[in-house]
């Protein structure tokens, strides 16, 4: 059977692949995929953490109303940013970050 | 959930969520994110989280990656072209990973394990006593089966009814928000 | 509040009512002259009465310092002469000034150096003295620098206040010391212990006199006196013919009353008497080669005050009031007269481009002759009288020094005739001089009373309003003096009439006198190349290295590097953003998990 710390492990793993995802790629739209990756590697902790406390004998079902806002949530954003992308790239004609610097100081 | 199972889909999962950052072609970063996304719903199910995993397939897996891929497709974008970088990005940024993962395993490491209790027909028929006897929820779990939409239901609207209500708005004002940003701009 | 205050505050509460709350109102210059004719009148109300008011301005420890006024005759009479002069002056000058665009500050300037002159005269003790010689010298400064805008007229304002200031700094030892040596300030509480060795208290009579060098402009510091002609011409007679320069003398006599004249007998009275000799002598010869007619009338302004500082250090002070009181009429009208002729000629003040003007401008002309008649000691007029008295106590005490007063007797006429002849008579040598006219009544009024005073100041119904006189002054005697004086007048007349009459140009050419001994250019080229110059480097360095590149520099500088280097943190790039932001993450769980 599975521990705790395996799911955990496996969690962190997924987290870290998105994070090199949003440091190494430069395409905006994958970065921001990879950002929908850290979340849902955040997701599979919380999961882990409900199944794995019990409350009454049963899974604490806090942990997974959490999850279920994280995917609402994340579903609104990713509805809000995906405009925005589509906006930037009607104005600058890119979405690639490194033509992206007009907050260069 | 059989160990083996766990292993196959954190395998599906890691692989999938590699192949997202190594494919140059936006599409096949995106079909890589799904493929990643029906491991993690495998773990979800395994959890007992069925509700959980199946919201992950329709609504991550099936609607948000697909308007992904319309945006990938609207843009028309091309694969990224290869480019000569400076390596110092590169390693800069593995080099976090990698101090990252070093943390997590160190965590890992000290804190206290803990395996997943036992869901048999008997516990579930103890925890049938605090639900309203004849009720759905308790019927199932005298039954011995995991009664998990109605728990997440009974949760919901009981003790998350506002934040659920206030997460309706968001979703409007996130609506109007995208139709606000998508408008064409008048010159 | 008696009279007294009143004539001592009355100009100050003018100036201040004029700059501050009347900065641009048409009647400043009446305000200005009705107070400059109310204090005349308080003066002659004043005139002979002895009293002394007083109140202390700071005590320390005790020691008091007092702000007060005493009226005596010297005091009473001096302030005739400067309330008498500056009433004229100021009357003149509402109309010489009418159409200066600046007439309210210089009015203002008017007033204020009427209040300093009036500290000088008043005060009871030296610390007043001393203050009211700074203000005195700092409204001259105002007023030559009147027409700023003009580079000479800036740089004789400065010239002027440096060399007083090099004069001032001696005046100040010689306070100190004297106030060591008598333990007092007040002028009617000095006495020198009869402990004190002569040539302490010798030194210190000199260090006071540095002050009078500076301000009456003996040799050395005499240099600043011809260019502070460059104020306007009023200006010239009120405060570098009549009043600020007679106050070294004053001071210099107001001292030796004090004190007592046998201190100055010794090596301080004959360093004196010497100074003034050479200076009337140098100062003469300077004269005769001058072309601008205002600085004729400043070297002869030297010359003759070359002649009171001789009197005084030859310890007949009276003599040398006397002169000053005369010499303030007659050199106030010869200035008052030379503006009227320079209003006239459209601001020409070469001689050799006047000539005739005696015929066009009747009024002035004569006035300006009796005004010459006096300075020139024609006898009978009050500038015979007075120079007669100094003649007569140099022929008594230093033999060398009568020859070399004589030998200037002689040269002052020369000069002085050359003036008159060039300006005055033959034919117009320049446009400007045909169409002079006569001026307007306003000028001419001060001109007419002056010349008036000018004959008759040395009698002695009138002499009995001036500050001191010898007791036989204002007679009359056939002696060898007499015959002296005349037969210099005569040679010295004579000879300038005949070498200029008809001339229209200076048959005479004396490079060394016109160049004024060269000393002016000595003064240029090393005083102020080798220490003005290296102390402005000094200076240069500390304002543009360490204020300006260390301190105001430096700090901007910092905040410029400092924000450049944290600019560069801001490179726009998404992901340095993200590495950072990711950097940040592993730290806090290094410090909060593993630390």
């Amino acid at each position: 059977m599975a521990t705790l710390n395996d799911y955990l492990l496996v969690s962190g793993l997924l987290f870290a692949l998105g994070l090199a995802g949003v440091v190494l790629r430069r395409n905006i739209i994958i970065v921001f995929m990879c950002l929908e990756l850290m979340l849902s590697a955040a997701n599979l902790s919380l999961v882990a953490f409900s199944r794995f406390n019990t409350v009454n004998g049963l899974p604490d079902y806090n942990g997974q109303m959490l999850v279920f806002f994280v995917i609402t949530v994340a579903a609104a954003e990713v509805a809000v940013g995906l405009a925005i992308i589509v906006a930037l790239y009607r104005t600058r004609q890119t979405i690639h970050t490194d033509e992206l610097t007009s907050l260069k100081g | 959930m059989p160990s083996y199972l766990f292993w196959i889909f954190s395998t599906i999962m890691l692989i999938g969520g590699a192949a997202v950052i190594a494919f140059r072609n936006p599409v096949s970063s995106a079909l890589s994110v799904v493929t990643c996304f029906v491991g993690l719903a495998g773990l979800f199910v395994g959890l007992s989280a069925f509700f959980v995993g199946i919201i992950q397939i329709l609504v991550y897996t099936g609607a948000i990656m697909v308007l992904f891929l319309f945006i990938i497709m609207l843009l028309d974008l091309k694969d990224e072209e290869k480019r000569t970088k400076s390596l110092a990005p590169l390693v800069g940024g593995l080099v976090l990973v990698f101090a990252f993962v070093v943390q997590l395993i160190g965590v890992l490491s000290k804190s206290p394990n803990k395996s997943a209790s036992v869901l048999d027909q008997q516990t579930l028929a103890a925890a049938a006593t605090h639900f309203p006897a004849g009720g759905k929820i308790a019927t199932s779990l005298i039954e011995g089966r995991l009664p998990d939409v109605h728990l997440i239901g009974h949760t919901l609207f009981t003790d998350y009814n506002l934040p659920f209500q206030i997460l309706g708005v968001l979703l409007l004002v996130a609506t109007i928000g995208v139709i606000a940003l998508s408008k064409k701009q008048a010159e | 509040m008696n009279l007294a205050w009143i004539l001592l505050f009355l100009p100050l509460a003018v100036a201040a009512a004029c700059q501050l709350v009347l900065p641009k109102s048409p009647i400043v210059p009446l305000v200005s002259t009705a107070s400059a004719v109310a204090t005349l009148v308080i003066s002659f109300l004043l005139l002979g009465k002895i009293e002394t008011h007083s109140f202390n301005w700071a005590t320390i420890g005790d020691f008091n310092l007092q702000i007060g006024i005493q009226l005596d005759r010297l005091s009473t009479g001096m302030m005739i002469v400067v309330t008498g002069v500056g009433a004229l002056v100021h009357i003149f000058s509402l109309a010489y000034m009418k159409d200066d665009s600046a007439k309210n500050r210089y009015f203002t300037g008017l007033a204020l150096f009427m209040f300093s002159m009036t500290g000088i005269v008043l005060a009871n003790n030296f610390i007043m003295t001393f203050i009211f010689w700074e203000l005195v010298g700092l409204s001259s400064y105002l007023l030559i620098g009147h027409w700023y805008q003009k580079e000479s007229a800036a740089d004789a304002a400065k010239k002027a206040f440096l060399c007083n200031r090099v004069g001032d700094f001696g005046f100040m030892v010689g306070i100190l010391m004297l106030w060591g040596i008598t333990g007092t300030l007040s002028f009617s509480e000095m006495a020198v212990p009869a402990t004190i060795s002569s040539g302490v208290i010798g030194a210190a009579i000199l260090c006071i006199f540095c002050g009078a060098v500076g301000k009456s402009a003996q040799l050395p510091l005499h240099v600043w006196l011809p260019d502070a002609m460059e104020g306007p011409t009023p200006v010239s007679a009120l405060i570098h013919a009549a009043t600020m320069v007679a106050a070294g003398v004053y001071m210099l006599f107001r001292v030796q009353l004090s004190i007592g004249t046998e201190a100055f007998d010794g090596f301080a009275g004959t360093t004196i008497a010497y100074v003034g000799g050479f200076t009337a002598l140098i100062a003469a010869l300077m004269a005769t080669q001058q072309d601008d007619i205002k600085r004729v009338l400043a070297y002869s302004t030297l010359s003759q005050l070359g002649y009171m500082v001789m009197a005084v250090g030859l310890l007949a002070g009276e003599a040398g009031m006397f002169h000053l009181f005369t010499h303030a009429w007659f050199k106030a009208l010869l200035f008052l007269g030379s503006g009227a002729v320079i209003h006239a000629c459209h601001h020409e003040q070469n001689i050799w481009k006047m000539g005739g003007l005696l015929k066009k401008m009747p009024i002035t002309g004569i006035t300006f002759f009796l005004g010459f008649a006096a300075l020139i000691a024609v006898p009978f007029t009050s500038g015979f009288f007075s120079k007669e008295l100094i003649l007569e106590a140099a022929h008594e005490k230093q033999p060398l020094l009568f020859w070399i007063a004589a030998f200037v007797a002689v040269l002052t006429p020369f000069y002085m005739t050359r003036l008159f002849v060039v300006a005055f008579l033959g034919k117009a040598k320049s446009d400007n001089a045909d169409h002079a006219h006569e001026v307007s009544p306003l000028m001419f009024i001060p001109l007419v009373i002056l010349s008036i005073l000018a004959l008759i100041a040395g009698y002695g119904f009138v002499n009995a309003y001036a500050p001191a006189a010898p007791e036989h002054a204002g007679e009359f005697h056939l002696n060898f003096l007499f015959w002296v004086s005349a037969i210099a007048l005569i040679i010295g007349a004579g000879a300038a009439f005949l070498l200029y009459a008809g001339k229209d140009k200076d048959p005479l050419s004396i490079p060394l006198f016109k160049n004024r001994f060269y000393i002016d250019g000595i003064y240029d080229h090393f005083l102020v190349r080798y220490f003005q110059d290296a102390f402005a480097a000094i200076i240069h360095f500390f304002d543009e290295f360490l204020i300006n590149g260390l301190l105001v520099g430096g700090l901007s500088r910092g905040a410029a590097s400092t924000g450049n280097l944290f600019r560069k943190l801001q490179s726009g790039q998404l992901q340095a953003y993200s590495f950072a932001f990711g950097l940040g993450v592993i730290l806090v769980i290094y410090f909060t998990v593993f630390l």
